[in-house]
């Protein structure tokens, strides 16, 4: 009995005293910047991986050249795990690595987890840094501070097969309304065709749609965020765009669970018409049976021979906050994302480059990166900058939005009214 | 903690000593009551380690605002009571989710009972060889990992590709054509009942029928000329038999069924079109790790914890009433 007792306040005691908050740890900027030793560097793994891991070790080869006693260990992690690995360097930063590539979307929540490190001035003080395009840099940026340096861009343009737009005898559309119109012909003329195929759930193909008409995800009013998703001009893109997901163009049925993969691969199947790829969907498009039969155009605005803005996806390097080398790693950082490097990874990838004047070169000496090109010329927009944007995401608020006004679950006004007031809801809770 | 032992309890087992023989009922609750936990004690610390630690940890967490930037350390972490729980309440959704998954899961328990029920008889009746051949057939159901039945169960209902709608269609039922089963809420979720039931149900039947095999073939026999007929046979002399072993394999059963996370994660691509196909647990994932809202995460954990506990407490206090013992 006495023993029994002993043994349970020993252990409630242990507990208390070992840990009355759940754990936490430390991610305090290093005071340490030394020059020499290992440089761990996180990058993605691909599908085909070999160009990517080519360009990286010509990098590194150069790179250890110019620095002396030091090693760069670079570890491919694979996309799909990428929130546990990173979560990971976060609770744990002695195995975090010092730079790392990650998705522009998971920029703000990696800054608000303390995991980044701020690279401003080592931008500031690059010879190369000026010509970054200002709108892609934008994105890296949170109250004025830039969290990493863009590597690559990824935008969407409209994908369309030459041969069944002849056929339905439709233009190549010019406005979001002819896109529409020219997608109900086309299924009309070809009942077993998507006119064109979007989903319920590719939100990057339904933010065109939204900016184009005016509307917004969410407004910054410096720092804190108020939905825009419920007003009129928003409405508007939001129909725009759930009107396309109809039996007579692209069946709910099909096409409400659609992500923007799924879409693509509708269209690489032969089974639509149009489809609203990215620029690192081309080979996969320009290998399918219908090679000769296709062509790419930016996504066009309200207005003919306007292009409507598109999202700019794409991949930054950063410097982790825990890295005990600062300096050498945004040299590194510097040197991957140089000019140089840039146009190997596009010769060897496709990557887009980020810099503006190197964008414009590889669009003359590669007619079918144009419509890309003129796309992200044409000005790109963005998610809300904020760690809560991870929160909606991960709830899937936006896309939730539009399945539920494509499956006819709720209207435009009530769904976005819904989504706007879930979204303020996360904002505010921040 | 674990040298203490022998130095508490070797005194007291010795004071126990001489009084041994005349109190017989003290000496059970002194020195072999020492004895009694020592024995339990490695699978007490254990236990402890690996149960008591986590559960403690969850509840733990589900009292703090703990997100992404509080285990990282960039942001102070605050005790916010039961903040977590009020939200959760406050949350139309929650309600929903766990409505969906208390009728998904009693569905699937049940069915899961009743198939595996039927089989188990069946094969109670069979030829070896065939019993032979239906428990190879349904072990290979059982030792299939969820994920990869799901994906299985996704390729044969595939709205165009599917040999689910090719056969509908081929045998007259036009209305298959390009039909989807993840469309609607309630196909969506039937779909991925059958597959929970398809993988689950084998051990029901090799249960059951172990449970059957062992009934007394006297007993049965006896009823049998006491002109008992074989309904009467089977409510009155099986299932009370089989009793012991119906309850424990119904508590097991709502206990996986309701904290079905793979099927549902790989069926309805995490939680269906608009969140519609949504179970506690892909919730509690979605807010844990997803949206990283760990506090949050662990409040919806510690809740289907309890509902858990009370479900089997309150099972286990209606057959006591009955008399049975386990």
């Amino acid at each position: 009995m006495k023993f029994t007792r002993t043994l349970a306040v020993a252990a409630l005691a242990a507990m208390a005293l070992t840990s009355c908050a759940p754990p936490t740890s430390e991610n305090a900027a290093s005071s340490q910047d030394e020059a020499t030793g290992t440089l761990r560097v996180w990058l993605f793994s691909e599908v085909n991986q070999d160009p990517k891991s080519k360009v990286v070790d010509d990098t590194i080869a150069a790179f250890e050249g110019k620095h002396k006693d030091v090693t760069v260990d670079v570890q491919y992690i694979p996309v799909d795990t990428r929130a546990e690995k990173f979560k990971a360097a976060f609770n744990d930063p002695s195995s975090a690595p010092d730079v790392a590539e990650f998705g522009n979307t998971d920029l703000a929540s990696y800054v608000t987890a303390g995991g980044l490190s701020d690279m401003t001035a080592d931008i500031e003080a690059w010879d190369e840094g000026k010509d970054l395009d200002p709108k892609v840099l934008e994105t890296t940026a949170i109250d004025g501070k830039n969290y990493g340096v863009p590597w690559f861009v990824g935008v969407r343009a409209l994908y369309y097969r030459t041969d069944l737009l002849k056929e339905a005898g439709v233009e190549v559309p010019k406005t979001l309304a002819e896109i529409e119109t020219a997608a109900r012909a086309i299924r009309t003329k070809n009942p077993d065709t998507l006119g064109i195929s979007v989903g319920g759930a590719s939100q990057f193909s339904a933010m065109p749609y939204l900016w184009a008409h005016g509307g917004s995800i969410a407004a910054d009013n410096g720092g804190t965020f108020t939905s825009g998703l419920d007003s009129a001009e928003s409405r508007a893109g939001i129909t725009a765009y759930t009107n396309l997901v109809k039996d007579d163009i692209c069946p709910p049925k099909t096409c409400a669970e659609f992500g923007g993969n799924a879409s693509v691969q509708q269209f690489i199947a032969g089974q639509a018409a149009m489809t609203i790829g990215g620029d690192f969907n081309y080979k996969a498009v320009a290998e399918s049976e219908f090679k000769d039969k296709f062509a790419v155009v930016p996504v066009p605005g309200l207005t003919a021979g306007s292009i409507a803005p598109a999202f700019a996806g794409g991949n930054n390097l950063g410097v982790f906050k825990s890295s005990k080398r600062h300096t050498l790693a945004a040299d590194f950082v510097k040197e991957l994302a140089s000019k140089k490097n840039q146009q190997a990874m596009f010769d060897a990838m496709g990557n887009l480059p980020t810099f503006s004047d190197v964008q414009k070169s590889v669009a003359e000496d590669n007619a079918y990166v144009a419509p890309f090109i003129d796309t992200i010329a044409a000005g790109t927009n963005f998610v809300p900058i904020t760690d809560t944007w991870s929160t909606i995401d991960a709830k899937g608020i936006f896309t939730g939005m539009y399945q539920q006004i494509v499956t006819g679950k709720a209207d435009v006004e009530t769904a976005s009214a819904d989504a706007a007031a879930a979204m303020n809801k996360i904002f505010e809770a921040k | 903690m674990s040298t203490q032992f022998p130095v508490t309890a070797a005194p007291s087992l010795q004071d126990e000593k001489p009084t041994a023989p005349l109190m017989r009922k003290k000496r059970v609750s002194g020195a072999s009551r020492v004895e009694h936990w020592l024995y339990l004690a490695p699978a007490l610390i254990v236990l402890i380690a690996l149960l008591g630690y986590p559960l403690y940890q969850l509840i733990n967490m589900s009292l703090y605002d703990y997100r992404q930037a509080q285990v990282s350390g960039s942001a102070p972490l605050v005790f916010t009571g039961l903040e977590n729980y009020r939200i959760l309440m406050g949350d139309p959704e929650f309600w929903t989710v766990l409505r969906d998954t208390v009728i998904f899961a009693s569905a699937c328990v049940v069915l899961t009972l009743l198939v595996g029920g039927a089989l188990a008889v069946f094969a109670s009746r069979l030829r070896p060889w065939v019993r032979t051949v239906l428990f190879a057939v349904s072990l290979g159901a059982w030792a299939t990992p969820a994920v990869t039945g799901s994906a299985v169960w996704l390729f044969l209902f595939d709205s165009t590709q599917g040999l689910i709608n090719k056969v509908l269609i081929g045998v007259g039922l036009s209305g298959f054509n390009d039909f989807s089963w993840t469309y609607e809420k309630w196909t969506a979720f039937g779909l991925v009942a059958s597959e929970v039931v398809w993988c689950s149900f084998p051990f029901v039947m090799v249960t059951l029928y172990a449970g059957i095999q062992a009934v007394p073939t006297e007993t049965i026999e006896a009823a049998r000329l006491d002109g008992a007929s074989l309904p009467r046979i089977f409510y009155s002399i099986m299932l009370p038999m089989l009793r012991p072993i119906v309850i424990i394999i119904t508590i097991q059963s709502i206990i996986w069924n309701f904290k079905v996370f793979s099927q549902i994660y790989v069926m309805t691509n995490g939680g269906g079109i608009a969140g519609q196909n949504m179970v506690l647990n892909v919730y509690s994932y979605q807010q844990a790790f997803a949206a990283s809202l760990y506090g949050l995460g662990s409040a919806i954990g510690v809740i289907m914890t309890l509902i858990l506990l009370v479900v089997t407490l309150v099972y286990l206090r209606l057959l006591k009433r009955n008399g049975e013992v386990l």
